[in-house]
């Protein structure tokens, strides 16, 4: 495993929806493994002038860089908290109903 | 119930159109996030992890058919097919998109509703007993106050940017069912003044949080017509020296527990003497109006006893302890209110299902002279049943899920929304309270064990009462994992108290371990079965729980 601890990702929500985004390489995805990987200081500058034009644009707001680890099989936060994020709620109602998929 | 006149109708609708405008101006960027966010939170829109979250507005949890079942419309059409129920008798809606809320806050003012003063540092949705207007036991409704206080203090411009929220729940009986005091301001409508008229027993500065504490009595009698002076009193009182320097401290119930109660009760006696007699004197006939809307319906005059109930009773021994737990003594003689369980086993505490709210909108119509309340323990009452009637209910309620008989048990677990969804949460709260209905789910244990409330926060902000919990469940992050601390021998009632923390923190895999090592330990250590497991443990005091748990 290399230097994971190192490895972030930019997250934020949706403005129009609140939807759970990550910053890619074209733009707001909701998929985690599309996430722009940022492993420097200059990465984390970059990710973060990004994070403002987007709340700038009114795409996203709450901007913040979170710990993740890359593996060969998909990115995943470090935190619980992103973990949930990232995949839903883990038990409840909203895990059963259909989900109306946001555009 | 009350019914909005042309005034109310005028304003809602007013509000949402203020809400649709602010929000396209939002979506156009002609207002930023820092400008908007204030604005949406005063119409109970927040910001969680996955999505908004829009906060409804239940005045004093009294809900007829027609707005229930436009709540059910509304998780169909915006949401994800339900809703979740709080502690703070309102509902919540997880994934709305801001681009439909306002959308939805039109559907709702149209059953009379809304999300005002759902948020920021107001003074909140006003909570009651949710038998109120039924229990036999109560002096008076305590509705008509709950609405007369709403009416005061919706956006009372002194009142719109108090130093921290402000929350006043009301009874109108001496048994506490709406945890008065352990909110800012708590009221017991009681008889007490000359010629047995009645007034307010006034307890002020309890809350729960990152401060736990109980509320102290600052009057044993305000009569009725002076109340919204003293009101204003104590909020004046707020007003001025509450401190505005530190979020932390801001509530009142740190003014009063930093200046003491009699300090406090003395500088609000002096603005009373000031207000009394003055434009907030309410005129007996302001207030019967009020009152009408309030009228009790028209019961039939039933024998106390019920043939039907009892037959039905003997023949299904299930249906005689869902009866045994989930109704409460009424008023009026052959009628009893119904408890609906939202705890099922292994549910999420509070969750209803779209379906489910239109059955029980039905069951108000047919059974309840179309009344629903929401009660602080996340549970719907049908206050107005019929006894002959309730076999014919309770087989409605079993196809549709909804006929656990838990209430009051170890089961009927409060729990707040905690790291599933919450953004400020430490911990998971519903997966805890699901293993622990799982775990108690057997009818006989559960029924041995008795009278037991069980309260999870996720957080120290503590939205699932858990400091009032007989047993009471918080989430902490230690190094980043989700740990539980427990307490002890708190109570949420007249009898209100804080619980003790009993020790070390569990893990997610021990804590529910834990849990039923205090209930065991209770079983083998109470005098009777008729000592429950609250008086018990004050009885008996940690020593023997924290001994089983963690070895002497
Ligand atoms: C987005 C979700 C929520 C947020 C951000 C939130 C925030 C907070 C905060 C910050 C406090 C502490 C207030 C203080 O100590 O001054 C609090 C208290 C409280 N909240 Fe929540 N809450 C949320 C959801 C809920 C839910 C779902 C319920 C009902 C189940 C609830 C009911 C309460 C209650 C009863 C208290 C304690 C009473 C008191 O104010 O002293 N909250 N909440
Ligand atoms: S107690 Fe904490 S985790 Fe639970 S809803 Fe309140 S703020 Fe969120």
């Amino acid at each position: 495993m290399a230097n994971t601890s190192k490895t972030r990702v930019l997250t934020a929500n949706r403005l129009g929806d609140g939807r759970v985004v990550y910053l890619g390489d074209n733009g707001w995805t909701s998929d985690l493994d599309l996430a722009r990987l940022v492993l420097t200081e200059a990465d984390a500058e970059t990710a973060e002038a990004a994070g403002l034009i987007g709340v700038a644009e009114r795409e996203i707001v709450e901007p913040y860089l979170i710990d993740v680890e890359a593996e060969s099989d998909g990115v995943q936060p470090l935190r619980l908290r992103e973990r949930i994020r990232a995949e839903g709620p883990t038990t409840g109602n909203s895990r059963v109903a259909p989900q109306p998929e946001a555009a | 119930m009350y019914r909005y006149d042309e005034f109310d109708h005028a304003f809602v609708r007013d509000r949402t159109e203020q809400f649709r405008d602010q929000v396209n101006r939002r979506i156009a960027g002609d207002l930023t996030e820092d400008q908007f966010k204030p604005l949406r939170l005063m119409n109970g829109v927040y910001l969680q992890l996955h999505a908004y979250m829009l906060r409804i507005a239940i005045p004093y949890g009294t809900l007829s058919g027609r707005q229930m079942r436009k709540l059910a419309h509304i998780s169909r059409t915006y949401d994800k097919d339900y809703g979740h129920f709080t502690t703070r008798q309102n509902l919540q809606f997880n994934w709305p998109k801001l681009e439909e809320i306002p959308a939805i806050l039109e559907e709702l003012a149209e059953v009379e509703m809304h999300a005002i003063q759902t948020s920021g540092n107001c003074i909140r949705n006003v909570t009651t007993d949710h038998f109120a207007g039924a229990a036999a036991d109560e002096a008076d409704d305590p509705r008509p106050w709950a609405e007369i206080i709403r009416q005061w203090s919706s956006l009372h411009p002194e009142f719109s940017f108090l130093p921290r929220k402000f929350k006043v729940a009301v009874t109108g009986a001496a048994r506490d069912r709406a945890a008065i005091r352990v909110h800012d301001i708590g009221l017991e409508l009681r008889r007490g003044g000359p010629e047995n008229s009645l007034g307010f027993r006034v307890f002020l500065g309890g809350g729960q949080g990152r401060t736990p504490l109980v509320a102290k009595e600052v009057r044993d009698f305000v009569p009725e017509h002076e109340l919204l002076a003293y009101l204003e009193a104590i909020l004046r009182v707020y007003n001025r020296y509450g401190r505005r320097d530190n979020k932390f401290k801001a509530r009142v119930k740190i003014l009063v527990h930093e200046r003491g109660i009699d300090e406090i009760r003395d500088a609000v006696e002096a603005e009373f003497a000031d207000l009394r007699g003055g434009v907030l004197d309410i005129p007996a006939e302001a207030r019967e109006k009020i009152s009408a809307y309030f009228a009790p319906p028209d019961f039939e005059t039933l024998p106390a006893k019920s043939d039907t109930l009892e037959a039905a009773w003997k023949a299904d021994p299930v249906f005689g302890r869902w009866v045994a737990r989930n109704t409460h003594p009424h008023k009026a003689p052959g009628y009893v209110s119904v408890t609906i369980s939202l705890k099922p086993t292994g549910g999420v505490p509070g969750d209803a299902k779209s379906a489910q709210m239109d059955i029980v909108a039905d069951l108000a119509e047919r059974y309840s002279f179309d009344e629903i309340r929401v009660s602080h323990e996340q549970n719907l009452i049908l206050p107005h049943v019929k006894k002959d009637d309730l076999p014919a209910l309770y087989a409605v309620l079993v196809e549709a899920g909804l006929a656990t008989g838990n209430a009051g048990f170890i089961s009927d677990i409060i729990a707040c929304p905690g790291l599933d969804y919450c953004a400020l949460a430490n911990a998971r709260s519903i997966p805890i309270a699901q293993r622990l209905s799982e775990r108690f789910a057997d009818a006989d244990r559960q029924a041995d064990i008795g009278d037991l409330n069980l309260k999870i926060s996720g957080c120290i902000n503590a939205c699932g009462h858990h400091h009032v919990g007989h047993i009471g469940i918080l989430g902490v992050d230690r190094k980043g994992e989700e740990f539980y601390q427990i307490t002890l021998g708190g109570a949420p009632g007249e009898d209100a108290a804080i619980g003790e923390i009993v020790g070390k923190g569990f893990a997610t895999d021990e804590v529910v371990d834990a849990v039923e090592t205090i209930v065991d330990t209770y079983l083998q250590h109470r005098s009777s079965r008729d000592e429950p497991f609250i008086d018990a443990y004050r009885r008996l005091g940690k020593a023997p729980f924290q001994e089983a748990l963690y070895g002497s």
